[in-house]
């Protein structure tokens, strides 16, 4: 038989400990939290995958106020006769057949920065590309704003995002850090909340990444520009916005791919049950 | 035998995963009740833009110190018409700028006479759509001034610029609305940088619409008409990137 336990701030939960042996489930996720969840699963790659596209009608970053053809870029996606290339600085990276340099399904060589399979739409189109990022931009926007807002509301995030004093403690984050490094996850008890790497990541990425993709995103509009001159200033001028926009929506991606790992090393049909109804399978205590 | 590393069977397995994602998305891009709502959406962030800024709001100005070394050229840096290399041989000196349509007093002037105008100079940074920036220094008179003068009748809603340029014989053309015609940046540049425009940047004139992306910033402007609307205009939309690949319209962003 299974014991269900409600939601954190149900009084039955405190009765966990008096459930005998067999799965316990909990209420982890709310409702709020499964609906942005999703909404952003789509909402997400379309932007990048967009974003992508629109890089390609440029495919150089610089920092400071300007920065044209003429200018020195500290990231180029290039090609030159033969092969594709990432410039970093001075360092020139061969990426041929997957950036600067490859082909299409046909098998025609494409000499665009990032590939047809990474990018909407997959044949290159500036305009296109826009039209989606800018509309979809308003999806991620407008209801991570309410998220937001919601979140601290119902004290999601004081309660389960933001991590105690004594998380933060250095040593306790290094023990965290090991038994990441060994792929021990938290059983029994200790599943029921985030661990601090988790809930830093998490963090980061609701109040750092996704504030700065959106400020840095509004930092290159012309019309912002006039409406909140501040914006430019935060950044260091529209193409330094531009390059943090790009590392922020690089540090993204890299956040969805640990995600992605941690999902399926800590069993991914509990993990992705529990974001489509709320209820979580506390992993059994191991015995030790 | 087919021997697959696994660096290679990850590497297909994205590529495939992407490759139906992106092909789902651009059979859903091309129907036309997702066109229509991306195009909502253009409506939106306009009318955001608009909510959040007065009409005056200015682009922002830089010094001299912060302008880019060199300014790169883009779009048509020569335009074929015969009648437009003539004037250029000419040094414009029969050239005139028309300005017609909904207005109480048609105007043609000579380029001189423009250069005589009261003008405005600004150094402000120039964003193309395709991402690159760069800022430069603009001289030229305020096209509220010229409209003024021409008394922009009551139904008047968009201001037209048609060019001299063309590709493939399609003619350039831009359009702004009345907001972004009267503001206070927005010129008609004769002068670039200190010294006359040159052909590559839209000579005789190239209009300034600061607070909007490059392509809205017609070159080698030649006529100047206000209309109550752009559905007669080229293919309607408002523009030659509009027409021919579906840039917005509305460029704030």
């Amino acid at each position: 038989m299974e014991a269900e336990i409600a939601s954190p701030d149900d009084p039955a939960a405190d009765a966990a400990d008096a459930v005998p042996a067999g799965p316990v489930k909990f209420y982890r996720h709310r409702r709020s939290t499964r609906l942005w969840h999703w909404l952003n699963a789509l909402t997400v790659f379309v932007m990048l995958m967009s974003g992508l596209m629109i890089f390609n009608a440029h495919p150089r970053l610089y920092w400071g106020r300007y920065g044209a053809n003429f200018d020195r870029p500290w990231l180029e996606i290039g090609s030159d006769a033969q092969s594709g290339f990432l410039r970093l600085g001075a360092v020139r990276i061969p990426t041929t057949g997957v950036l600067g340099r490859w082909r299409d399904a046909e098998g025609n060589v494409k000499n665009y920065a990032f590939p047809g399979w990474a990018t909407i739409p997959s044949e290159y189109s500036l305009a296109e590309a826009r039209r989606w990022h800018l509309a979809f931009a308003w999806l991620l926007v407008l209801p991570g704003l309410f998220y937001w807002l919601w979140s601290f509301a119902n004290r999601h995030v004081q309660r389960d995002l933001a991590p105690t004093r004594s998380e933060l403690a250095p040593r306790h984050i290094w023990a965290d850090i090991k038994d990441h490094a060994r792929l021990r996850h938290p059983t029994g008890d200790a599943a029921r909340r985030y661990n601090v790497l988790q809930k830093l990541a998490y963090v980061g990425v609701l109040f750092v990444l996704l504030p700065a993709m959106v400020l840095t995103g509004l930092a290159m509009s012309p019309g912002m520009n006039a409406a909140w001159p501040w914006l430019l200033d935060l950044f260091g001028g529209r193409q330094s916005a531009r390059s943090l926009h790009f590392i922020a929506a690089t540090l993204i991606l890299a956040f969805i791919a640990v995600h992605l790992i941690q999902v399926v090393l800590a069993g991914p049909i509990n993990e992705v049950r529990s974001m489509i109804t709320g209820w979580y399978r506390l992993p059994r205590e191991k015995e030790s | 035998m087919i021997r697959l590393s696994r660096r290679r069977l990850i590497t297909s397995l994205g590529a495939g995963a992407g490759g139906l994602l992106v092909a789902g998305c651009d059979r859903v891009g091309r129907s036309p009740a997702f066109q229509t709502l991306l195009t909502s959406a253009e409506e939106l962030t306009m009318g955001a833009q608009r909510l959040v800024s007065s009409r005056t709001a200015l682009a922002p100005e830089y010094t001299e110190a912060e302008m880019s070394p060199v300014f790169r050229t883009n779009g048509n840096t020569m335009p074929r018409s015969p009648d437009y290399r003539a004037h250029l041989e000419s040094g414009f000196r029969n050239w005139r700028l028309i300005v017609d349509g909904l207005v109480a007093r048609p105007l043609s002037l000579s380029l001189d006479h423009i250069r005589r105008l009261p003008s405005r100079t600004q150094i402000t940074r120039h964003d193309c759509v395709e991402g690159w920036s760069a800022i430069g220094r603009w001289t030229g008179v305020s096209l509220k001034l010229l409209l003024g003068g021409a008394g922009l009748k009551p139904q008047a809603r968009y201001i037209v610029f048609h060019c001299a340029d063309d590709f493939d014989g399609t003619p350039y053309y831009e359009s702004v609305d009345l907001i972004d015609a009267l503001h206070p940046q927005t010129i008609l540049a004769w002068g670039m940088n200190g010294a006359p425009l040159a052909v590559g940047h839209g000579a005789p004139l190239r209009v300034r619409i600061e607070r909007q992306l490059g392509y809205k910033h017609a070159k080698f402007v030649m006529r100047i008409e206000a209309v109550d609307s752009l559905a007669r205009i080229g293919r309607g939309k408002g523009g030659f990137w509009e027409d021919v690949a579906g840039y917005e319209w509305y460029a704030g962003i």
